[in-house]
């Protein structure tokens, strides 16, 4: 990332033009771009934290500045603390927390030393990969309300997580791999050693009794492989069989069964060869093919992750007059909740009491906010942006429609990719010729000379073992996984990579995807003299109760400043409010400006009115007018145009699609390079000019951040979420950029495209020498030990070809959790 | 040669053993984080400065 000017050295955003904050880090100060961020500095530098600085590689979330009543209270209470975690010996109790914002190790370092300074801290585990901590605490000495308040403080949003059901049974699942794919490399090795005295044995002469040894001691150390590594494609195997379907773990597995079958055979019998080396090698590199798709899979976070993010964790249960604080997952259908402005719903359920409204768009994509009155539903997830609303609960948890969405989402995740079963359906037709040859093949021998029958036909078997063919799209595609990984790309889903190789057309979000997606105030034009900062204290007295993204902006610069009282906040149009004894007004112009002439429509300020046209303006107005206007940008990523440009040279048409007004679009769009925009579409009309495009024949990209892009992104073809936007966004995506920056997008094309290229020539390799192989073993010319070397060799090519694609195109920035390739380099 | 008899069963103990220590270092979830562990090496020579004397009674404290 390189911010055109002076960049904050906390969260590395640009500075606002003319705004002066230090943060004082060690002995230096180093400028910041609010002051959330220099809180969130210095107190990492004064909690002797400073070496952070030194050795992250991504950049902080930028530290929200306005101030958010403090909802860890409620982890205050002993009692629900109780209830919450699980007890430890010597009377302690732990609790699993995912942190949102943990972007690399570094960040990990942080929150466990930040945490260790903490008294009565027993033991904190923090795992980057999974974003999870497990905190181990006495209770007597320290209130888990403190540990989560020292998260926060470091940047890290604690999430407490009651039972992490989907955390449990990941850990569980990388562990089990991890053990499967120890087994089969040991064995591997092992068997390895004791081939190569064989190999060497069969042409210069060997001792009978140590032949006999080796071969036995590889069957021995063969058998765990066999048995326990290779249980999971018995497993699909079995389940594709049981469906009436075959899928690549068929031919896998019978590969596997019948070159191990043999070789025990032979190998208690004392005749013919063993093929136990080809058979743990074989299992050892599917399994590490799968153990690093699975890694990738675990690190994009699962959908259970996105609606802990999105659900709050607390809410306010009344109880008659009483209002207590107690655990979202607590809530039961019936009870009562207080939601008060800002707030997010944490269960579905009806409004009893108050005239607010909600912010629905992560639901329905409708970005205006939606009455709700007595007797109206509101959804969980969803935001109160008007008067405080009384909500009778009437589905909490999973039964709650964001929880429908979700696994719905979840769902369509877990569908097979489409490369995958490309490669399943040749497979099965491959399967079935050589099932086919080897029973004619086994027929002729039959009748031409019955002793060699057996050997010809196991020659047939083993020297057209699908192996290469079955490697050779998920080593290219764990390749190119790894290699994009160490860039910063993380791809969720197979299908990503095969579709962004075959893209044509690139549909933009425009709000934080080309742009930062941080509303900026721009220009402040004072109207009656006040002073510039006069008019940004006032604004910022209102927008301090606001929840709305805008209000953000506000609040950068003076953070001490007037408050508010008495405030109303008009949903969809502003803030009304009194500061020092002045009602003003703030938001849209003609509602600002409405505060001075109450009875009639503002035609009178016309003119001054005229001067906020057209762009983003938001104006203050007291009982006398307008006081000031202020024009706020979305700042234009430093590497939109770059990347634009890149993918044109690619061959990618690129088109922005937005919610947004058409005069911002076009700015951006032309300022991006873009030809094509459309502005003000809903998620629905996104989805639609998709579905468009792919009717006319094109390969859809996608690349968006919000909720409200989830849509748009599984439409498409390929999704790209950014690194920072929405968690539903992200689990809608094949990839994420998790540097948050467009930068590595092009790189990804190329490498997709590569990785396509790679595939096919793996694909051809297999082919080619099985065909060529084919029939010299047919006619009984090849000994089933050469088979075997055959076999390794061929799926030892496709192994190298395919690392081809992860040398040379990773750069040297260690993202922290970059994945190995299938092999090393020897 | 027929020491082979008795070093290829030995090493194969060896093995056993190597993998039962690796399955046991799995399910200690040593093997759970393999990022952050090189970052808190990194840490133990630079302690906060300002309290050193803090610093060291506490990492003591963690030790057992």
């Amino acid at each position: 990332m390189t911010p055109a000017g002076p960049a904050c050295f906390h969260c590395g955003e640009p500075i606002p033009a003319g705004l002066v904050i230090h943060a004082r880090v060690g002995t230096a100060d180093e400028p910041v771009c609010c002051h959330g961020c220099k809180a969130v500095a210095e107190f990492i530098a004064g909690a002797g934290l400073g070496d952070y600085y030194r050795y992250r590689d991504q950049a902080a979330a930028r530290a929200d500045e306005a101030a958010r009543p403090d909802q860890w209270a409620a982890y205050d209470r002993p009692e629900l603390v109780e209830r919450l975690t699980r007890p430890e010996p010597g009377n302690a109790r732990s609790i699993t927390v995912l942190l949102e914002g943990m972007r690399c190790s570094a960040c990990g370092w942080l929150a466990d030393q930040a945490l260790r300074q903490q008294p009565g801290l027993r033991d904190a585990s923090i795992n980057p990969a999974t974003a999870r901590a497990r905190l181990v605490w006495d209770p007597a000495a320290v209130r888990l309300g403190d540990l989560l308040r020292v998260l926060e403080h470091v940047g890290l949003r604690p999430h407490p997580l009651a039972g992490d059901a989907a955390g449990q049974l990941a850990l569980v699942e990388r562990r089990t791999a991890l053990k499967r794919l120890a087994v089969a490399g040991f064995g591997m090795m092992q068997v390895m050693m004791f081939a190569v005295p064989l190999y060497i044995g069969a042409t210069s002469g060997m001792d009978p009794g140590i032949r006999e040894l080796l071969r036995l001691v590889s069957m021995l150390v063969s058998v765990p492989v066999a048995l326990y590594s290779g249980w999971p494609f018995y497993e699909g195997a079995w389940q594709a069989l049981r469906a009436r379907g075959i899928n690549m773990d068929v031919p896998v597995s019978l590969g596997i069964v019948l070159a191990f079958a043999a070789s025990v055979w032979n190998a208690l019998t004392g005749h013919g060869d063993v093929y136990f080396d080809s058979v743990t090698m074989f299992v050892f590199f599917l399994s590490l093919g799968r153990y690093v798709e699975m890694t990738a899979r675990h690190r994009s976070g699962s959908v259970a992750d996105a609606l802990a993010r999105l659900a709050p964790v607390t809410a306010r249960r009344v109880h008659g007059v009483d209002v207590e604080d107690v655990q979202a997952a607590e809530l039961q259908p019936a009870d009562e909740i207080l939601v008060r402005t800002g707030e997010v719903f944490a269960a579905d359920g009806v409004v009893v009491e108050g005239n607010g409204r909600a912010d629905e768009s992560m639901l329905t994509g409708e970005s205006t906010a939606v009455a709700k009155g007595p007797g109206a539903t509101v959804n969980a997830g969803t935001q109160n942006l008007g008067a405080p609303l009384r909500v009778r609960v009437t589905a909490v948890a999973d039964q709650t429609v964001l929880a429908g969405i979700v696994s719905l989402l979840e769902r369509a995740q877990a569908e097979k990719p489409r490369l995958a079963r490309a490669a399943d359906r040749a497979a099965s037709w491959f399967l079935g010729r050589i099932l086919v040859g080897a029973a004619v093949v086994f027929a002729v021998w039959w009748f031409v000379d019955p002793s060699r029958a057996f050997s010809a036909t196991l020659a047939v078997l083993v020297v057209t073992c699908p192996c290469a063919l079955s490697l050779a799209t998920p080593a290219a595609i764990a390749s190119a996984t790894a290699a994009l990984a160490r860039r910063g790309v993380l791809v969720a889903h197979a299908d990503a990579l095969e579709a962004l190789a075959k893209a044509d057309h690139v549909l933009w979000d425009k709000t934080g995807t080309l742009t930062r997606g941080l509303v900026r105030i721009e220009e402040v034009r004072p109207l009656t003299g006040v002073a510039e900062t006069r008019c940004l204290e006032l604004a910022a007295a209102l927008e301090r109760m606001s929840e709305h993204p805008i209000a953000k902006a506000f609040l950068t610069p003076g953070a001490a400043a007037a408050v508010a009282t008495d405030v109303e906040v008009h949903a969809g149009l502003g803030i009304e409010g009194t500061v020092e004894g002045r009602r003003l007004r703030i938001g849209r112009p003609a509602f600002a400006a409405a505060l001075g002439q109450p009875a009639t429509t503002p035609d009178q300020p016309a003119t001054t009115l005229g001067l906020f046209h057209g762009e983003s303006w938001v104006c203050l107005g007291d009982e006398r007018g307008l006081v000031a206007g202020f024009r706020l940008t979305d700042p234009l990523r430093a590497e939109a145009a770059t990347c634009v440009g890149e993918l044109q040279r690619l061959g990618l048409q690129s088109e922005i699609v937005s919610g947004d007004e058409e005069a911002s679009v076009a700015r951006i769009a032309a300022r991006c390079g873009v030809e094509r925009h459309a502005a003000r579409l809903t998620p629905d009309a996104k989805l639609a000019r998709v579905k468009e495009l792919q009717a006319a024949g094109s390969v859809v990209v996608a690349i968006g951040d919000g909720i409200n892009d989830a849509p748009l992104l599984r439409g498409a073809d390929a999704a790209v979420a950014m690194g920072r936007g929405s968690a539903l966004a992200q689990t809608s995506a094949g990839m994420i950029l998790v540097r948050d920056s467009l930068d590595e997008l092009p790189h990804a094309v190329e490498l997709a495209r590569r990785t396509q290229r790679i595939v096919r020539q793996n694909l051809v390799w297999a082919i080619v020498y099985n065909l060529a192989a084919l029939p010299v073993a047919a006619f009984g010319l090849v000994p089933p030990w050469l088979a075997a070397i055959g076999m390794a060799v061929s799926s030892i090519a496709v192994v190298l070809n395919s690392m081809r694609l992860s040398q040379g195109g990773g750069d040297r920035r260690n993202t922290g959790w970059s994945l190995q390739a299938p092999v090393e380099d020897s | 040669m027929s020491i082979v008899y008795l070093l290829i069963p030995l090493g194969l103990v060896l093995v056993g053993i190597g993998l039962w220590a690796f399955f046991w270092a799995v399910g200690n979830g040593q093997f759970d984080d393999l990022d952050s562990p090189g970052w808190s090496v990194l840490s133990d020579d630079e302690g906060p400065p300002t309290r050193p004397a803090d610093v060291t009674s506490h990492d003591t404290k963690e030790q057992d």
